[in-house]
């Protein structure tokens, strides 16, 4: 190349994003609103830890636990803990049809099914909990 | 319908102003136009000096996409009949690529990226010319025929909030096209492509929100390939740390 030619470059204009861009679209707020609920996953596995901590330390640690939990700040908090979960939990299963192909043969199994397979495993897993803790009082 | 519809186009002229603006034009409304129909009546009898791309004008090229009342749509397959027509006609560039002038923004960051991936058909030895063609199944190129429909309108990377945010974010296209060379029978360069999309800037930038799905004209779904990508990903990175070399 010509030591003198010089690259043209547009003069571009960028346009800025405004801050609250994820208010514009249904899409992006659902976007953002799922993230949060990321903080209801951390606060429920501090919950249970401490749960696991305090029944780990005797009666009357877990008494202690108890009384604490029941106080009313803390149980609005795990209620808004409890739904913010659920959303979560319901926006992955709904997301994994997209992410696993599961072929049978030359039959692709369909999105629906999977989704099924999904809830079904999750009502497994969680009568599978209460079998556990039920049958051991 | 009215006899006319008032249409507001953003400007920008860089030799003449550094901010862009806008114009309004009032524009026939004609029988089963598209917005780019309007557009080119702009263009051809009222202000020439007004800069688009297009070519054509039946949704294959992928030229004209622009963001029309803040949607991200190809113009040659949006009806003026289908917009609200008490408002004015808002047309403005794609989002999230610096503008040129007027209505186009510069791609060149999607064509290096799109170069990255290898997005053709990679052989670590092509047979010569006399070894006939690489032959294909119905059912081998139904596992990668979705993908390739992608028009490169990049009307998913003006969707996605991630890459405009993080504008180093490989983007939705570029990986639902590395997909699809994937999936390709034909095709070995999987490995390659994994070692570039798995880098940070790669398929875990991502966070999922869909609109590249939601947006694409051909329904491509990206937001699936990128989904998809992530767990044959993870399932590789297993393999490598619970797999002897020599099974991996």
């Amino acid at each position: 190349m010509n030591k003198d030619y010089k690259l043209h470059h547009p003069a571009w204009y960028r346009r800025q994003m405004q801050i609250f861009w994820w208010l514009k679209r249904f899409s992006y707020t659902k976007f953002i609103s799922r993230e949060l609920t990321s903080l209801a996953v951390g606060w429920s596995a501090i919950m249970l830890i401490a749960l696991l901590w305090a029944a780990g330390h005797g009666a009357p640690a877990f008494d202690r636990f108890l009384t604490l939990m029941s106080s009313t700040s803390l149980v609005v908090l795990n209620i808004v803990a409890a739904i913010a979960l659920l959303f979560h939990t319901l926006t992955w299963l709904h997301l994994a049809p997209k992410a696993m192909v599961v072929q049978i043969g030359r039959y692709r199994v369909p999105d629906r099914l999977l989704l099924i397979g999904q809830y079904l495993s999750w009502a497994a897993a969680t009568a599978l909990v209460v079998w556990y803790f039920g049958g051991s009082r | 319908m009215s006899d006319s519809i008032t249409m507001q186009v953003f400007r920008y002229r860089p030799e003449t102003a550094a901010e862009p603006t806008w114009d309004t034009f009032e524009v026939p409304a004609g029988k089963e136009w598209m917005v780019l129909d309007a557009l080119n009546h702009i263009k051809d009898h009222m202000d020439g000096s007004l800069s688009y791309r297009w070519a054509c004008r039946m949704g294959v090229c992928g030229s004209c996409g622009m963001t029309v009342n803040g949607e991200p749509v190809l113009t040659c397959a949006t009806y003026l009949t289908d917009l609200p027509a008490a408002e004015p006609v808002r047309v403005e560039p794609l989002k999230g690529f610096p503008v040129i002038r007027d209505l186009i923004g510069d791609i060149q960051d999607f064509v290096h990226k799109l170069k990255r991936v290898s997005a053709w058909i990679v052989r670590e030895e092509a047979k010569p010319l006399a070894g006939g063609e690489y032959l294909q199944t119905p059912h081998e190129l139904s596992q990668f025929k979705q993908y390739s429909m992608c028009i490169n309108c990049l009307l998913c990377y003006s969707a996605c909030p991630i890459y405009r945010l993080e504008p180093e974010f490989i983007g939705p296209a570029v990986i639902a096209l590395a997909q699809r060379y994937n999936l390709d029978s034909r095709d070995q360069g999987s490995e390659h492509r994994m070692d570039v999309l798995s880098q940070d800037d790669g398929i875990w930038s991502c966070t999922f929100v869909g609109e590249c799905a939601e947006v694409c004209p051909k329904h491509v779904d990206p937001a699936g390939a990128i989904q998809r990508y992530k767990l044959a990903a993870s399932i590789d990175w297993l393999r490598s740390v619970l797999l002897p070399r020599g099974r991996r």
